[in-house]
């Protein structure tokens, strides 16, 4: 019978350096131990936009006290543990680097399994960590970075049915605030924003509706938007609020068409493998909009699909993610050894076809 | 030190990807190019191009502004895509890497102004203006001569 499992799980591969601890006893629900996250929310706000940590030095200085504080939150000590996972890419190499370094020294002093793990599996798993769901499901992972659609097989195999073939969403949304000149981080204030607009004033793209796949774009919305913020500076010279919130409604409106209509046929493609319990799972910060998570939930309902968002501390950059990703490798023998490395580019399916960016079928024409 | 500077007008997104493409045909080891511009003008569509074209086999090539840093392995040389945006001081783009990067690689970089007086003085300049929806020009500036190898693009 399998035993009880404890897996410390350290993730450095963007902004924030995070560090959690989790433990699965067979038969019930996993627990997360501690959950430590070092954010740079407060640099974020000094900056007026999202400043990333490049330098190693800095996330190596922050990880030795997040393991530290998972460590004596979780109330056990480093021989206590089964494993220790990290991710090693994809990411910022200095961050990914930075993590697999700290935890290869824990593993060789400790003598414990070191389990690499790619951080977008960490968010594709997650709904498995707390919603305990089977697999296949259909995942949308929705992010500052990320933008795409994958059928969760199993442990380490993803099918991505399409993505993003430019910007993703998040940075859209950061994009459009820096536009109208909202705050940063610009999910919340575009969201905020768009509260009080009117998103039928303005008309933005559907980008790559006409497509019948999962492919999504949302730089063009980008530019359509910057086009009609000019329009406006050039008749009045200046954004009133109205205008701002009337743009964001009609931005965040655009992305959300999108990403309903390009979810229904994701679920359409992901039903024909015929689920016993069928769910549709969205991680990521995005996932946090409301607009886009009842368009989402809508969408879930007409084909009667379950709809699972974890909460946002498991959506965004965290440890947990790592550690229970981690621990369900563990489970399957999954585990590396101190040869492991760092890998700033990691597509979790390949051998999906990739993404083309517009510009490739242009030449083409 | 002279420096040069030309014009290219481009009237469409696929004029675009044809110039990113014939660039693309004459990049070495050792190319910097800066891309300047506002946000929409055109600076990631003509980097994109430039990778895929060089790429063997088709990959995603996603936006490195929240990466900074992507990078990509192309038949005779790794491609560096920047955007340095987020980033606050010349140190950080350093602590990257990058100034090896720009004697073993071939890099694309966007926000360059980032880096202050790190940019390389034998980098290639492109500055983007947007002239309408899909019509956008480009100005190339360099000091140094290796890039007349760049005449005649698009038989300007």
């Amino acid at each position: 019978m399998a035993k009880q499992l404890t897996v410390l799980g350290i993730e450095s591969s963007c902004d924030d350096t995070a560090a959690a601890v989790v433990r699965h006893t067979p038969g019930s629900t996993p627990e997360i131990l501690s959950q430590v996250v070092v954010s740079q929310d407060e640099l974020h706000k000094n900056f007026g936009g999202v400043v990333p940590e490049i330098a190693a030095r800095a996330h190596t200085e922050k990880l030795d006290f997040c393991v530290e504080d998972a460590l004596t939150e979780a109330a056990i000590n480093l021989p206590d543990l089964d494993a220790i996972a990290v991710t090693s890419g994809p990411g910022l190499i200095g961050g990914v680097l930075s993590g697999v370094m700290c935890a290869k020294g824990l593993s060789a002093a400790a003598n414990k399994p070191l389990i690499g793990v790619n951080h977008l599996a960490g968010h594709a798993l997650t709904p498995r960590l707390t919603n305990q769901i089977e697999f296949p499901y259909l995942m949308l992972l929705v992010s500052g970075g990320h933008c795409q659609f994958l059928i969760v097989h199993d442990v380490d195999r993803f099918q991505r049915l399409g993505g993003t073939i430019d910007d993703a969403p998040g940075e859209a949304f950061d994009k459009t605030a820096r536009l109208l000149g909202l705050g940063q981080p610009g999910g919340p204030h575009v969201e905020a924003a768009a509260l009080k607009g009117d998103p039928a004033r303005f008309r933005f793209p559907r980008p790559l509706l006409d497509r019948p796949d999962c492919d999504m774009s949302f730089s063009g919305l980008k530019t359509a938007l910057l086009r009609a913020r000019e329009a406006i500076l050039a008749k009045k010279g200046g954004l009133t609020r109205k205008d701002q919130a009337d743009l964001a409604a009609g931005f965040q409106q655009a992305v959300t068409a999108v990403l309903l209509e390009k979810s229904r046929r994701a679920l359409k493609i992901y039903l024909e493998l015929n689920p016993v319990k069928p769910v549709f799972a969205v991680a990521g910060g995005v996932s946090a909009n409301q607009d886009i998570r009842a368009a989402l939930e809508t969408v879930c309902a007409e084909s009667g699909v379950g709809f699972i968002a974890p909460p946002l501390s498991l959506c965004t950059d965290n440890g947990a993610m790592i550690a229970w990703a981690g621990l369900e490798r563990f489970q399957r023998g999954l585990i590396d050894d101190l040869s492991l490395s760092a890998r700033p580019r990691w597509p979790l399916d390949q051998t999906s076809p990739a993404m083309l960016g517009s510009g490739k079928k242009g030449a083409k024409a | 030190m002279t420096s040069y500077s030309r014009t290219l007008t481009l009237t469409s997104p696929q004029e675009t990807t044809a110039l990113a493409e014939q660039m693309a045909e004459r990049l070495d080891v050792g190319d910097v190019i800066l891309l300047e511009g506002p946000i929409g003008s055109g600076k990631s569509h003509l980097s994109r191009g430039i990778i895929q074209h060089l790429l063997e086999h088709t990959e995603d090539v996603p936006s490195p502004t929240f990466t900074i840093v992507q990078t990509y392995d192309a038949a005779e040389f790794t491609i560096w895509h920047c955007d340095f945006y987020r980033l606050s001081h010349p140190d950080e783009a350093l602590e990257l890497g990058l100034d090896e990067a720009f004697e073993d690689a071939v890099c694309l970089i966007e926000w360059p102004d980032r880096l202050g007086s790190d940019q390389p003085e034998n980098a290639l300049h492109i500055n983007f203006e947007q002239l309408s929806e899909d019509e956008r020009r480009l100005t190339f500036s360099y000091s140094d001569s290796k890039w007349q190898k760049l005449d005649g693009l698009l038989n300007g």
